[in-house]
């Protein structure tokens, strides 16, 4: 055995998983696609960020966070009224919906968007601290499994409901629309378009990145065990709550980060784009991928993305049961995601070159 | 009849000392007003028949059900207290079924283990090379050559010296093992008797055991538990010649006694 190399190998193979990837959205991607379907894969990088963090929450710490579009709208919505503001200027200032159902004046509460380091510090802070609390006074009562699940995609389902029905402040159904420029660079121009894809996918590698130190961390062996031992982890020493705030905080904030990049690539936001359905959309990227690995939950994300938009451009009705019908599929037959599929190949290839020694292979408990 | 308890050593020896321990379980006393002072430097164990509140009284201890009465250790009142804080406080436990990281290697188990030694910050930082103490943990519980194998594919005996393992990681001060050699080999009781008293020497060390031969072997001191209450307390010889003791195991000292 050559173990030092292999070692060394397999200690680095993150990090060129991760630099493929790189080379793969920030070089080749725009050299041979068109602007359309760049802007295109610019929108499930942003999926693919929301996707790690799915990845570090659930794969990692066995939450099964089923309601991640609450953290991608409230930073699509924070970006939105940003935006939506930075296109009013014609109207005075204050948004044509508002103009149409409202009293005509900007509420307080969206004064704050106007400034573009306001708007960039609330899609970081709103969702880290929402989650903060949520996750301090979910986690620490013990709630955990189904009960978790149901409680996240529920309070994604009243967020939905709440931007629908507020239409006076955040558009109805229609959301924030007719965005023209991003902090100041016009949404027109292809060059700006470019800079934006690039933004998102580069943010989409270090989320990356940051999730890789934080697998390979202490932090992150303990979340292991927190989700494989829950009640053993207190023996050691550690309130399992805690840990499993960060990792809710931290797949906020980057399910917040991808969705304020979505909306310069989308032109708009509105409450489809961060509903159950969304949240379902997000979470079956991750699942179809691997969750628990780390390149899986990014490329299941892109896999869905893809998918979506040649089916929706085919069955624009009926795209959801595909989706559906691959979440049911993939937890079936490979709950570990396509991540578990190769190295199960080159395993067996392996054993079958090399002498038959019965190797000890482990099955991954499948923790929902 | 019972033994006088011993005072705290006046040489500063460290102790665990439990007062009026009563665990209600609705109007059930699974413990009923134990007194028990735990010495450092002695393997004390604990025995009685099943249902005799062992576990429990171990359970109340570690905060994972509450208690009423005392149990104070370095001026902690451990009753009250959250489990995490009780370990960071120096008192760990084992659980009858070993419970280890299964996906984790013994390694990454018993640096897991050391939290309590780290700041938030450093959690955030990879593991570089092996801590001193994660290294003279492997060394004494044996499993060094086995440090980068998962602990799900380790022997039955070897999971419990990993968790004794991870306990001497934790630096717990006082060790509460609940039944460490049910189902071992002849072989690992024996190494597993040794590996307790090689550590214990500077411990607080209590093991609940069915097992009477393995008590007879390695007991310093045998507290013995009967329907939540300390029935007696002694050496394995005073115990043995007790006749109470001969009665709360009548009928079952061939098998019951043996391993219940």
């Amino acid at each position: 055995m050559n173990g030092r190399a292999g070692q060394l190998l397999k200690a680095s193979a993150p990090l060129l998983g991760i630099a493929a990837l790189a080379l793969l959205l920030l070089v080749v991607a725009p050299a041979v696609l068109t602007q359309f379907r760049l802007n295109n894969l610019g929108k499930y990088c942003c999926y693919a960020i929301a996707a790690v963090g799915i990845g570090i929450a659930w794969g990692r710490g066995g939450m099964l966070v089923l309601g991640q579009g609450l953290f991608f709208g409230i930073g699509a919505y924070a970006m939105g009224m940003h935006l939506k503001l930075e296109a009013s200027e014609a109207t005075g200032g204050v948004p044509d919906f508002m103009l149409n159902f409202g009293s005509g004046a900007l509420p307080a509460w969206w004064e704050p968007f106007r400034s573009g380091p306001f708007t960039i510090l609330a899609i970081v802070v709103l969702p880290a601290v929402l989650a903060g609390l949520l996750g301090f006074a979910v986690f620490k009562r013990r709630i955990k499994g189904a009960y978790f699940a149901i409680l996240s995609q529920a309070l994604t389902v009243a967020f939905a409901a709440l931007l629908v029905s507020q239409i006076k402040y955040t558009g109805g159904q229609t959301g924030l629309n007719s965005l023209r420029s991003f902090f100041g660079y016009n949404l027109y121009d292809p060059a700006n378009k470019q800079m934006i894809y690039f933004i998102s996918a580069g943010l989409l590698i270090a989320a990356l990145l940051v999730t890789y130190q934080l697998y390979r961390s202490r932090f992150g062996e303990l979340l292991v065990a927190v989700r494989d031992a829950e009640e053993r982890v207190r023996f050691l020493g550690h309130d399992p709550a805690n840990i499993k705030v960060v990792a809710f905080v931290a797949a906020a904030v980057m399910a917040s980060i991808g969705g304020a990049m979505f909306v310069p690539l989308a032109g708009l936001i509105n409450p489809r784009e961060v509903n159950a359905l969304a949240s379902i959309m997000l979470i079956a990227g991750a699942a179809l991928g691997g969750r628990a690995s780390l390149l899986g939950p990014a490329i299941g994300a892109l896999a869905v993305g893809f998918g979506r938009t040649y089916l929706s451009e085919s069955f624009p009705e009926q795209w959801t049961y595909f989706l559906g019908a691959m979440f049911i599929l993939v937890i079936l037959f490979i709950p570990n995601g396509l991540a578990s599929v190769i190295p199960r190949l080159w395993a067996r290839r392996r054993e079958r070159e090399t002498a038959p020694v019965p190797t000890q292979q482990p099955e991954p408990e499948v923790a929902a | 009849m019972s033994r006088k308890i011993a005072p705290p050593d006046p040489r500063g020896m460290d102790y665990l000392e439990i007062r009026g321990l009563t665990v209600d379980f609705d109007g059930f006393k699974a413990v009923d007003g134990v007194d028990v002072t735990l010495l450092q430097g002695q393997l004390h164990f604990l025995i009685g028949p099943n249902g005799a509140g062992k576990t429990t009284l171990v359970d109340a201890v570690t905060g994972l059900v509450s208690g009423s009465g005392h149990a104070t250790y370095r001026g902690h009142q451990l009753l009250g207290m959250k489990s995490h804080q009780i370990v960071r406080a120096g008192v760990g436990r084992t659980f009858q079924t070993a419970t280890v990281f299964e996906e984790l290697t013994v390694l990454q188990n018993l640096d897991i283990a050391g939290g309590v030694h780290r700041s938030a910050w450093g959690m955030l930082r990879a593991r570089r090379g092996v801590p001193d103490y994660v290294a003279s943990a492997l060394e004494t519980i044996g499993l060094t050559d086995l440090a980068d194998r998962p602990a799900g594919v380790l022997a039955h005996g070897q999971k419990q010296w990993l968790e004794i393992g991870m306990l001497l990681v934790q630096d717990s001060k006082v060790m509460l093992l609940d039944e460490p050699v049910a189902g071992m080999s002849a072989e690992e009781r024996a190494e597993t008797g040794e590996l307790l008293r090689r550590i214990g020497t500077e411990r607080t060390i209590v093991v609940i055991e069915h097992d009477m031969e393995f008590v007879r072997q390695y007991a310093d001191i045998v507290t013995v538990m009967h329907a939540g209450k300390v029935l007696t307390e002694g050496s394995v010889a005073d115990i043995q010649a007790d006749p109470r003791v001969q009665e709360v195991y009548l009928g079952r000292t061939a098998e019951g006694a043996e391993h219940a």
